[in-house]
C-alpha cells in the first residue's frame, strides 16, 4: 500500500496523456482534449463547492468570460495566445471580483441564486452586443496558436495542429491543477475548510469569512477563465450557450457525479460525464433522458460521488490484509 | 478589561436582553447565573459581535467594539466557546485546533505552504493539556459529547485569547467529567493568566470557582456580587435556586 502511494500518480498520468496522440486517432484526442479543459473547469468549481461549501450556479460565466476573452484577442486585435490566455485568467477573476462582492454578502440558496443572476446577465450581453461578441452567432474561426514549434520537438513532429493544441493543453491543465493542489493544502485551503463545516465558527477563531469566500470565488473565478481560454480555441469558436446557465449546471453535476470531497473527483466526472455523452449519444438522440437517469442511479448508489465509491472500495479491500 | 453598558436586545418584541451592565476587572473569574431563557446565551452573542445590540455599549480595554463582526472581535483578545456544540465536525481534531492557531496568527492568507505540520508543537502541546492529544488524528464530529466539549475549549483557545467566555462549558457532561473540566478551565486560566466569565447552571461548579457572580433573571440582572453574598439574597433565591433545586 504505501509503496503504491509513493509513486508520483499525477505526473504518470500527465505523462501517459502527452502520448495520446501517439494512439493516432483524432477521436482520441479530441475527446482527451475536452475532458483535459473541462476537468480544470470542474476541479476549479470544487474549490467553491467542496472546499469552501459554496454552491455557485453561475460558474460558466467565467468560463465564458474567459473563453470571450482569449477569441476576441487572438482573433479581432491578433494577440498571441501567450498573451490571450493568461488574460482569459485575469479578466475572468476580475469579473469574479466584482461579482463575488455581491454574493458573498448572502448565503447558502440565495447566494446560488446570485451566481446564477449575474451568469445570466454576462449571457445576455455576450448575447446581443453583435459588435464585440458576435451576438447570438458568436464568434467563429478563433486560431490555433501558432505552434509549429513543436514540429522540431522529439516525437511531435508527425502529428496535426489538433494534436499540438493537445500537448499544449494537457501542459497548462496540468500547471493548473497542480497550483489549485498546492492552495488546497495551504493554510488558506484549512481555512476555507473551516468555512464549509461551519461559517460561524470560523468567524469566533478571527476568519474573516466574506473575505475568504470572495477570494476562493476570485481564484476559482480565474482558473475557470483559464479553462474557458482553452475551450473556445479547442471548439474552434465561442458561443453564447458557454454562459448559458445549463453550461452552469452540467460543471455542477460533473463535480457532484465525481465526487466533491476528493481533490480530483470533479476531473474524474468530467471523464465519465464525457465519454459516456460521447457513447450513448452515438446510439440514441434520448442523452438528456439517458443522463438523467445515469445521474439518479449513480446519487443514491454513490452518495460521494464515483471517487468516493471508489476510495470505499480500496478501504475495504485493504482492511482485511492488515489485520 | 471588559465592560458591558445598559445592552439589550429584543427578539420580535421579546425582550431577552433589558439594559444589562457589568464590568469584569483583569484576571478575574466571573460567573453569570440565571434560569434557563434569561439571556445568558444572546448577552454572549452581544458581547462577542455575534449580535448586534439594540442599545448599550461593549468596551474591551476600554476600547469601544459594540457592533464589530466577531473575527475582528476575536483579533483583539477575545475567544468564546459555545453552548450547543460547535466545532468543525468532518476536521480532524488536530485540525480543528491548528485552524485557530493559523487563523490567529495571521498565516490565513498564506496561499502556497502546507498545511500539514504548521503549528504542530502548539497544537499537540494545547491537546495534550485538554486530554485529547491520544484522538489527534480522530475526525472530531465522532467524538463523545464529552471531548467534543473539550475540543470546543480547545478551538477557543488557539486563538490565545485574554479574555475568554465559556457558554456552558460543562452541559451535558456526567458529574466526573464535570469536575475534570472545572478543574481544567481553573488550570488552563491560572496559567495563562486568563480573565474568565462564564455561565452555568450547576450551582457547585459556579460557587467553587467564581469571584463574582452576576444572577440574570428576564433579560435584567437581578443580583451581583461575591458567591456568598449572592447565594444569600433573597431575591435570587427566590427566583433562581428555590426554583431549580
Ligand atoms: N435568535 C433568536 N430569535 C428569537 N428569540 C431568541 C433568539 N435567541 C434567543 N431567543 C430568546 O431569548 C431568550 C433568552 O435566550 P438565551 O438563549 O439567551 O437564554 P439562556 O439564558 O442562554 O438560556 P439557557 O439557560 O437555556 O441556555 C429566550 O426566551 C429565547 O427563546
Ligand atoms: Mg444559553
Amino acid at each position: 500500500m504505501s509503496g503504491l502511494r509513493r509513486i508520483p500518480w499525477a505526473l504518470v498520468l500527465v505523462v501517459a496523456a502527452l502520448f495520446v496522440p501517439a494512439l493516432g486517432s483524432r477521436f482520441y484526442t479530441f475527446v482527451a482534449t475536452d475532458v483535459a479543459i473541462l476537468a480544470l473547469f470542474a476541479v476549479s468549481l470544487n474549490l467553491l463547492l467542496g472546499y469552501t461549501g459554496l454552491v455557485s450556479f453561475g460558474h460558466a460565466a467565467y468560463f465564458g468570460i474567459g473563453a470571450y476573452a482569449t477569441g476576441i484577442l487572438m482573433k479581432k486585435a491578433g494577440i498571441p495566445f501567450l498573451l490571450a490566455f493568461p488574460a482569459a485568467g485575469v479578466l475572468a477573476g476580475l469579473f469574479a471580483l466584482v461579482f463575488g462582492f455581491f454574493c458573498v454578502r448572502l448565503t447558502k440558496i440565495y447566494f446560488a441564486m446570485l451566481t446564477l443572476a449575474f451568469a445570466q446577465i454576462v449571457w445576455a450581453i455576450c448575447f446581443k452586443w453583435n459588435d464585440v461578441t458576435g451576438g447570438e452567432q458568436g464568434m467563429p474561426e478563433i486560431p490555433y496558436p501558432d505552434l509549429a514549434w513543436m514540429e522540431r520537438l522529439p516525437l511531435a513532429g508527425q502529428l496535426r495542429t489538433s494534436d499540438h493544441f493537445y500537448l499544449l493543453t494537457v501542459v497548462l491543465v496540468a500547471a493548473c491543477l497542480w497550483v489549485l493542489r498546492r492552495i488546497v493544502g495551504s493554510p488558506f485551503g484549512r481555512i476555507l475548510t473551516t468555512i464549509r463545516e461551519n461559517p460561524e465558527r470560523a468567524e469566533f477563531i478571527g476568519v474573516n469569512v466574506r473575505r475568504f469566500e470572495l477570494i476562493a470565488f476570485v481564484i476559482a473565478g480565474a482558473f475557470a477563465g483559464l479553462a474557458g481560454g482553452l475551450f473556445g480555441i479547442f471548439n474552434r469558436g465561442v458561443f453564447p450557450d458557454f454562459v448559458y446557465w445549463s453550461k452552469s449546471s452540467e460543471v455542477l453535476i460533473m463535480t457532484i457525479l465525481g465526487g466533491i470531497g476528493y481533490f480530483y473527483g470533479p476531473a474524474v466526472g468530467a471523464l465519465v460525464l464525457l465519454v459516456l455523452n460521447q457513447q450513448i449519444t452515438s446510439y440514441t438522440q434520448y442523452w438528456p433522458f439517458i443522463l438523467g437517469t445515469i445521474l439518479i442511479v449513480l446519487l443514491f448508489a454513490f452518495p460521494s460521488g464515483i471517487v468516493g465509491a471508489l476510495d470505499a472500495a480500496a478501504r475495504r479491500l485493504a482492511r482485511p490484509r492488515r489485520a | 478589561m471588559l465592560e458591558v453598558r445598559k445592552v439589550a436586545k429584543a427578539f420580535d418584541g421579546f425582550q431577552a436582553v433589558a439594559g444589562v451592565s457589568l464590568a469584569v476587572p483583569r484576571g478575574q473569574i466571573a460567573a453569570i447565573i440565571g434560569p434557563n431563557g434569561a439571556g445568558k446565551t444572546t448577552l454572549f452573542n452581544l458581547i462577542t459581535g455575534h449580535l448586534r445590540p439594540d442599545a448599550g455599549a461593549v468596551l474591551l480595554d476600554g476600547r469601544d467594539i459594540t457592533g464589530l463582526p466577531p473575527h475582528d472581535v476575536c483579533r483583539l483578545g477575545m475567544g468564546r466557546s459555545f453552548q450547543r456544540i460547535n466545532i468543525f465536525p468532518r476536521l480532524t481534531v488536530f485540525q480543528n485546533v491548528q485552524a485557530g492557531f493559523i487563523s490567529h496568527r495571521g498565516r490565513g492568507l498564506d496561499l502556497f505552504s502546507r498545511v500539514g505540520q504548521l503549528y504542530r508543537e502548539e497544537t499537540e502541546a494545547l491537546l495534550e493539556s485538554l486530554g485529547l492529544l491520544d484522538r489527534s488524528g480522530e475526525v472530531s464530529g465522532f467524538l463523545s459529547h464529552g471531548a467534543q466539549k473539550q475540543l470546543e475549549l480547545g478551538i477557543a483557545l488557539a486563538s490565545e485569547p485574554r479574555l475568554l467566555l465559556l457558554d456552558e462549558p460543562t452541559a451535558g457532561m456526567s458529574a466526573a467529567e464535570t469536575r475534570e473540566t472545572i478543574q481544567l478551565i481553573s488550570r488552563i486560566a491560572a496559567e495563562r493568566g486568563l480573565t474568565l466569565l462564564f455561565t452555568e447552571h450547576d450551582m457547585e461548579v459556579v460557587f467553587s470557582i467564581a469571584q463574582k457572580i452576576t444572577v440574570l433573571h428576564q433579560g435584567r440582572v437581578i443580583a451581583e456580587g461575591a458567591p456568598a453574598e449572592v447565594r444569600n439574597d433573597p431575591e435570587v433565591r427566590r427566583v433562581y435556586l428555590g426554583e431549580r433545586r
